[in-house]
């Protein structure tokens, strides 16, 4: 039983956690993209637009929520249903830590480690394709199947490329459970080059790595390769026909991909939540310094503030960042804190990469992007298999 | 534990299984039909083939019947129409069936040897390194002819589909 | 935590999933055999390979070799291709008969 409880507080966690990361996602993303455009982005709504997202999701469950008359009703609310489910499944093999001792409990930082995981959460991926395809059948008009159909067939022409992107650094790691690849990770070259798989000999998998993030550019479908969904194109393809929580659930559902394929690609790639040189040269004060840094700078800034209310909110923000700081120097703490943070920022700045990406990059036309898949991603992956196949048999 | 999920799996199974057959639209089927993949795949689970459960669920579930769905889509034919049946079979069928099925059940569990049970975790060769391990000593010709097999297949489809239908 | 006894034992027996496969392969048959349309036809065929499927994952836990796992495989390999094979002649009886009844297709009957 303690088992099924320990398990039950860390879904509840995870799940609160993911929740509140996808409505602060979209912030991010909002204001990132406007100050690349030159402009704010939101800041009406709470100090620098942090209510915003309450402000959506407000407005999300108070909107209207409308069946059209034409479409087919079952599976018109099973699709979003079945987007949102299968995406945030994914989530739980995903490891966020080492293993910790918490009060009586010796429990890992995830929601379970399948020996499978790998493998699980490309099935899931492949699964997901049936979230949008069924939005654009049962919209029952000719602009959303089109678009659902090419949506889907863009996903499942980027799994092929992505599923050999993966097994390139399984070659090297030798296990499909997560936890165990990122304890293979562990460790440093000359002490002080980390052994992630993006720097590993027999051959650094710097390749694979580039592989899997377009490939999970394509899968989440973002730009460039959102043909299929964008406003302007086919009138918002496959999620014409749906409004508020029902297109909030597919929102909640690409932001949840885009979460899940981060997290895949730090734990394959850049090591999991391994600091990037060892503690013994001070990498455990790098959260320290971050935060006070930020902080100092909130407090400078709240000396001659751009915006009358910064006066007041700036300085709030400079004490939350030195209580963090404060927070990353207590031992005890930092056996579990120290691998997250690590973790988290190697997540978000891989995320700052897909929104960086969409800031900066045109679209992608629908035959351009498949022909990219099937005649230069397809061989280049299967060569860099075989490449990295050869170096792990002749070592 | 172990019975009560396999009970509620097998259930939802044999459920999607009954819609399956019974639906008229085909992608009500389909979709079925995957649940049916998706629930199978479980009872492998607990029968110790966890590469055979990720399998069923990578190619299966998520690439089979894709393309089911897909041809179901673009060709949008619609429902089969109701044909004008006799009604004593469809009155007489379902409790004949019962008693076959309970017959069966009685037979089988006198004439049947006691076979062991299915504990979860007890059967270890299921993992992808063991699979591995057969798949590419034991019977490596066996899949070097299925991947000539599956040449041929995507030979066989692309010249079959050619034309674009419109 | 007690749980009340349940009417069925702890443990399913091997017979039970052996049964679930003879359930599910004659439901595919009931299928093949009485719908009109090809591609509820052809998943009726899917659905009784994956009964067998299940079967022979049975079996190998039996018998405590992965045999039945690697035989389910190629199993599950030939119905890709098969799959692929098959709606590709669908599309093009469709394209031909503009239909998908299997009882429309009947050009060469007497």
């Amino acid at each position: 039983m303690n088992f099924f409880i320990v398990s039950l507080i860390k879904t509840v966690i995870v799940v609160l956690v993911l929740l509140h990361v996808l409505a602060y996602l979209q912030w991010i993303e909002r204001k990132v993209i406007a100050h690349v455009q030159l402009r704010v982005g939101p800041r009406r709504v709470g100090p620098h637009g942090l209510l915003q997202p309450l402000a959506d999701v407000i407005k999300l469950l108070t909107k209207e929520d409308m069946l059209p008359s034409h479409v087919n009703t079952v599976f018109y609310f099973l699709a979003p249903f079945l987007a949102v489910m299968f995406a945030w499944i994914s989530i739980s093999v995903i490891p966020f830590g080492p293993i910790i001792k918490v009060g009586p409990v010796t429990t890992g930082m995830e929601i379970t480690d399948l020996n499978i995981g790998v493998l699980f959460i490309l099935g899931i991926s492949g699964l997901g394709v049936y979230g949008v395809a069924l939005a654009g059948w049962a919209s029952n008009n000719k602009y959303s199947l089109m678009g659902g159909l090419r949506s889907s067939a863009q996903m499942i022409s980027y799994e092929l490329p992505m599923a050999l992107a993966i097994a390139a650094p399984l070659l090297m790691l030798n296990t499909l459970s997560f936890r165990a690849m990122t304890d293979g990770q562990a460790g440093y070259y000359l002490g002080f080059i980390p052994r992630w798989t993006v720097f590993q000999g027999p051959f650094p998998q710097i390749i694979s790595f580039i592989l899997f993030m377009v490939a999970g550019f394509a899968e989440t479908n973002r730009v460039p390769f959102d043909l299929p969904e964008a406003e302007n194109e086919l009138v918002a393809g496959f999620h014409t026909e749906y409004s508020s929580m029902k297109f909030a659930g597919f929102f909640m559902a690409e932001y949840a991909n885009m979460i899940t394929v981060s997290c895949v690609a730090t734990l394959l790639f850049l090591g999991g939540w391994h600091p990037l040189w060892p503690a013994a040269y001070g990498s455990n004060f790098l959260p320290v310094v971050t935060f006070a840094i930020s902080g100092l700078i909130c407090f400078s800034h709240a000396a001659n503030p751009a915006r009358p209310f910064d006066r007041i909110t700036l300085p709030v923000f400079g004490v939350l960042f030195l209580g963090l700081a404060a927070l990353f120097l207590v031992p005890p703490l930092q056996l579990v804190l120290m691998p997250l943070f690590w973790f988290v920022s190697k997540v978000g700045a891989i995320l700052f990469v897909f929104i960086w990406v969409r800031a900066t990059l045109p679209r992608f036309r629908y035959d351009q992007l498949m022909g990219f898949a099937w005649t230069f991603m397809f061989p280049v992956a299967l060569v860099n298999l075989l490449v990295t196949a050869l170096a792990v048999a002749l070592t | 534990m172990d019975s009560l999920l396999f009970l509620i799996f097998a259930a939802i199974t044999v459920i999607c299984a009954i819609n399956l057959v019974v639906q008229t639209h085909p992608i009500s089927s389909a979709l079925s039909l995957i649940g049916v993949m998706g629930s199978l795949a479980v009872l492998y689970l607990l029968l110790g083939g966890e590469f055979i459960a990720a399998a069923q669920l990578v190619v299966y579930a998520g690439a089979i019947m894709v393309l089911f769905v897909f041809v179901i889509m673009l060709l949008n034919a619609g429902g089969e129409r109701k044909k004008p049946r006799r009604l004593w079979p469809r009155y007489a069928g379902i409790p004949l069936l019962f008693l076959f099925l309970a017959l069966m059940g009685y037979v089988g569990n006198r004439v049947l040897p006691p076979s062991g049970d299915v504990t979860f975790g007890s059967f270890v060769g299921g993992s992808a390194q063991e699979i591995g391990k057969r798949l590419f000593t034991v019977y490596l010709l066996p899949f070097e002819v299925t991947s000539v097999l599956i040449l041929i297949a995507i030979v066989g489809a692309i010249v079959l589909a050619r034309k674009e239908i419109d | 935590m007690p749980l009340p006894p349940l009417p069925f034992p702890p443990t399913p027996p091997l017979t039970w999933y052996l049964a679930l496969s003879a359930i599910l392969f004659a439901l595919g048959v009931a299928g093949f055999l009485f719908r009109r349309n090809i591609i509820t036809v052809f998943m009726s065929i899917e659905l009784m390979l994956n009964a067998v499927n299940l079967s022979f994952i049975t079996f190998s836990y039996k018998l405590k070799q992965n045999d039945g796992h690697i035989f389910s495989f190629f199993v599950m390999v030939v119905a890709a291709a098969e799959a692929a094979v098959g709606l590709a002649i669908i599309l093009t009886v469709f394209k031909n008969r503009q239909t998908l009844e299997i009882d429309e297709v009947s050009s060469l009957k007497n």
